[in-house]
């Protein structure tokens, strides 16, 4: 019978004294991903200031004088003090955001919330679902896989996306997909006929991808009904309930459970998640309204 | 020696579970092929007399669309079943397929397997059961994907 791994804990280490006064950190690069989607690429002004982050964490973006959106780590947890947050044009923030120019400051809070369950999931097989931007918050844990890839057993990514045109991160996949022992397969919702891969949703290629379900953690981001499809062909596989994890999102304001904005039944995202093994959200995942 | 199809059938999870005297008709009508890489199927409109299971490759579902060209609405690859409008009249392919790689397939004449269960209704029930099943699936698949559940929405 399966275990619930230890459920992920925030990591304090690098906090700021206090969490919601903003460090300074400076625009590196602005990198435009896909048509709609962009990275920035941020170095702390002072130095001494980095902090470290566990795969999964968020921080607080602060656009000064537009307001502050809460974005997951996208870097490469080794790679501190560098962080990048790879991000879609949605709203005033993310827009102001996307306007920012190498050089330029904006402040950041963090990190916030608990992390993927990737040293737990050690002599494991991981399969790591992700749709869309949902491929964001999983990049470090990828970055930490391929790090330690003696650790696991077999590594599997199925990535869903609406269009080729919208694949995230493309020459890190055709790196990692080179290296031969990770198995990476992606698929999109429709494509012209050039498009030489995949096409349909991501779910429809969890019961022919090579993993042993009763040896699997399993970790899904992605938009919440894309996870709640995926989970249940998760289970139907026989993965394990309490070893199947989901990163779930909402409004969060203040990054560490003040103000109530990210309240998800009797939990807050921004402190008890975003990372969640399904047993904890499964009660309330896909009610409207919460 | 003859070989039979048989043992390759009872592998595929399509017909996983099924009675071994069903498998045994079934293989009656069923036959190994293999198509190169971008080689056409089936077109749309023309005599749906055939299913396959799709060994290893990857096969494009393509629909003609006026001013966008051809477009893929989905691919089958291995494991997969392609292909159910040989058990419905008017028996027509409503769809084109298209190789992606070099694929292996099992192919199953339709007209051969249509009567076996006209025949045998356990045979039939069995068989429709199955089709239903992955039916059911695609429905699934196709509303998701009409979702668009990656794009912008506010």
């Amino acid at each position: 019978m399966a275990t619930i791994l230890e459920q992920p804990e925030v990591v304090t280490a690098g906090l700021v004294p206090d969490p919601m006064v903003p460090m300074p950190y400076r625009i590196q690069r602005v990198k435009q991903e896909t048509d709609d989607t962009f990275t920035l690429e941020l170095l702390p002004e002072d130095s001494s200031k980095g902090f470290s982050f566990a795969p999964g964490q968020f921080n607080m973006l602060y656009v000064f004088g537009v307001g502050e959106v809460p974005i997951s780590i996208s870097s490469d947890p080794d790679d501190v003090p560098l962080l990048k947050h790879t991000t879609r044009v949605v709203g005033t923030v993310t827009k102001a955001m996307r306007q920012l120019k190498r050089g330029e400051t904006m402040g950041i809070r963090g990190p916030f919330g608990s992390h993927w369950p990737v040293e737990e999931a050690t002599g494991r097989d991981i399969v790591i679902v992700a749709g869309g931007i949902g491929l964001a918050p999983l990049r470090p844990a990828l970055y930490r896989l391929v790090a330690e890839r003696e650790k696991f057993r077999k590594i599997v990514l199925l990535y869903g996306t609406r269009t080729p045109e919208d694949i995230l991160y493309r020459p890190e996949l055709e790196q990692w997909r080179g290296k031969f022992d990770l198995e990476i397969q992606v698929t999109v919702d429709r494509a012209a006929s050039s498009w030489r891969g995949n096409v349909g949703v991501v779910t429809t290629m969890i019961p022919r991808a090579p993993f042993d379900p009763t040896n699997t953690v399993a970790m899904v981001c992605g938009p919440e009904v894309m996870m709640r499809f995926t989970v249940m062909e998760l289970l139907k596989r026989g993965v394990a309930a309490e070893l199947t994890y989901l990163s779930a999102e909402r409004n969060m304001k203040c990054g560490i459970g003040f103000c109530g904005h990210c309240q998800y039944g009797p939990t807050f995202i921004c402190k008890d998640g975003p990372v969640f093994a399904f047993p904890r959200v499964a009660a309330i995942l896909g009610k409207s309204e919460i | 020696m003859i070989h039979t199809l048989e043992p390759i059938l009872r592998e595929h999870p399509f017909f996983q579970g099924m009675e071994d005297r069903h498998i045994q008709l079934i293989a009656g009508c069923s036959m190994n092929v293999r198509f190169e890489a971008g080689q056409v199927i089936f077109h749309e409109g023309d005599p749906a007399d055939h299913f396959y299971l799709i060994r290893e490759g990857l096969v494009s579902i393509q629909l003609a669309i006026p001013h966008r060209g051809l477009t893929t609405v989905q691919t089958v690859g291995g494991g997969e079943v392609m292909g159910w409008s040989w058990l419905f009249p008017p028996y027509r392919w409503h769809f084109d397929a298209r190789t992606q790689e070099p694929t292996h397939a099992l192919a199953f004449d339709g007209k051969c397997l249509r009567a076996k269960c006209e025949e045998d209704h356990s045979l039939g029930y069995d068989i429709y059961k199955r089709f239903m099943q992955i039916v059911t699936e695609r429905l699934e698949s196709t509303r998701l994907q009409l979702l668009d559940m990656y794009g912008n929405h506010p």
